[in-house]
């Protein structure tokens, strides 16, 4: 059966509490998600609380300042500090999002920190994304076409066909949606999951590849696109306002349309 | 232990290349199911003061059997493929999985036989 609770060795425990140092006034509570595969211990989570005045605006800049001033062993992802790359993508008071872009103003009380849910943690904050870009790699995710492209220009697009690519193209792979899907959690193995969907059909969408056929072939299946149950998690997290919903739906309508309409 | 590739694992057997179908049938069977059982519930409303004479003839007469099978086959067809996605969404052992559908499919269809069988029998009056 599908597993809902942990199993013993992945039960959080409380972890230690790092104090405010003394003069702070404008104190933020931070619990953090912490796991050393080396330590043997449980899971556990750690409370720093640091000063709000001397940290930046966003929930990264704050684990930043606890990596810097506090606790040197916390380890996380992190790159471009502002949404662009994915790396930060973690789960914050209950809902995937990017560090880098969610505001510390925005969230009452503590910030609570955690991993993306249901995959494997690497250390602390990290997950092991290895299945996700394995199966981002199993859609083809490139132009592919028999027809050559023209010798002296690039391959043409109108604006209408570009048009079509918009909502699709800005996704940045984070696994924020992936992670919130409960058919994900269930039978990620082999649901390829929102993130990985949207890509499929940003390709299915790409006026210059011709292989639309070939990709649908490969989708059609019970359990890689199937599992969608349009539970929308992933439209509602996504830090980037996209609609993966949406990107399977017209999948699954382009499936309907070479069949039956 | 496994030391087959991502990918390899990512892609395991490949596509079924097919799916299509049970969504499909589904999501027909579901709208289909709408109008017919309002008119069932109404057809049970009305017909809940009668005596068991007059229900055997409402019931019995051509359009109301058509329509009574048609709600039959319908209604246990989506339970069928309901059941099917609910298994394969939450049942991780795949021998428990495939006893689990093969026995749902066999009961709505033995379900499904004996309301048609005794709706036949009162529409020709048995």
């Amino acid at each position: 059966m599908a597993e809902f609770t942990l199993p013993k060795n992945s039960v959080v425990q409380e972890g230690k509490t790092y104090p405010a140092a003394e003069g702070i006034t404008n104190v933020q509570e931070v619990h953090v998600y912490r796991w050393d595969p080396d330590s043997g211990d449980n899971p556990r989570m750690d409370i720093y609380n640091i000063d709000l005045d001397t940290c930046g605006p966003m929930v990264l800049d704050a684990i930043i300042k606890i990596k810097d001033e506090i606790d040197s062993t916390l380890t996380f992802r992190r790159s471009c500090r502002e949404g662009i790359c994915g790396s930060c993508s973690m789960n914050i008071n209950g809902r995937n999002t990017l560090a880098c872009t969610k505001d510390i103003g925005d969230i009452d009380g503590p910030i609570k920190i955690y991993p993306l849910p249901h995959l494997p943690v690497v250390k602390d904050i990290v997950p092991d994304l290895t299945h996700f870009y394995a199966q981002y790699t199993s859609i083809k995710p490139w132009i592919q076409s028999t027809t050559p492209p023209p010798p002296d220009r690039e391959r043409l697009q109108s604006k209408e066909d570009r048009a079509q690519l918009d909502g699709l193209y800005e996704c940045i792979l984070c696994a924020c949606c992936s992670t919130s899907c409960p058919s994900y959690w269930w039978n990620g193995d082999r649901y390829l999951g929102p993130a990985i969907l949207l890509q499929a059909y940003r390709w299915l969408a790409d006026s210059r590849d011709e292989n639309a056929g070939e990709r649908l072939d490969e989708l059609e299946d019970p359990f890689k696109l199937y599992r969608c149950h349009t539970i929308m998690n992933c439209t509602e997290t996504c830090p980037k306002g996209l609609n993966p919903a949406k990107a399977i739906a017209e999948i699954k309508k382009l499936l309907v349309e070479r069949k039956i309409a | 232990m496994s030391l087959r590739s991502p990918l390899g694992q990512a892609k395991g057997l490949g596509s079924a290349k097919e799916g299509l179908h049970h969504w499909w049938a589904q999501r027909v069977t579901a709208i289909a199911l709408i109008p017919l059982t309002v008119w069932f519930a109404f057809k049970v409303a009305i017909l809940s003061m009668s005596d068991y004479q007059t229900v055997l003839e409402s019931i019995g007469s051509p359009w109301s059997a058509a329509l009574i099978v048609s709600l039959i086959v319908a209604a246990f067809y989506h339970a069928a493929l309901g059941m099917q996605v609910i298994y394969e969404d939450y049942v991780s052992h795949k021998g428990i999985r495939i006893a689990a559908i093969m026995g749902t499919n066999l009961l709505m269809f033995l379900l499904a036989a004996a309301a048609i069988i005794a709706m036949v029998r009162i529409a020709l009056g048995g």
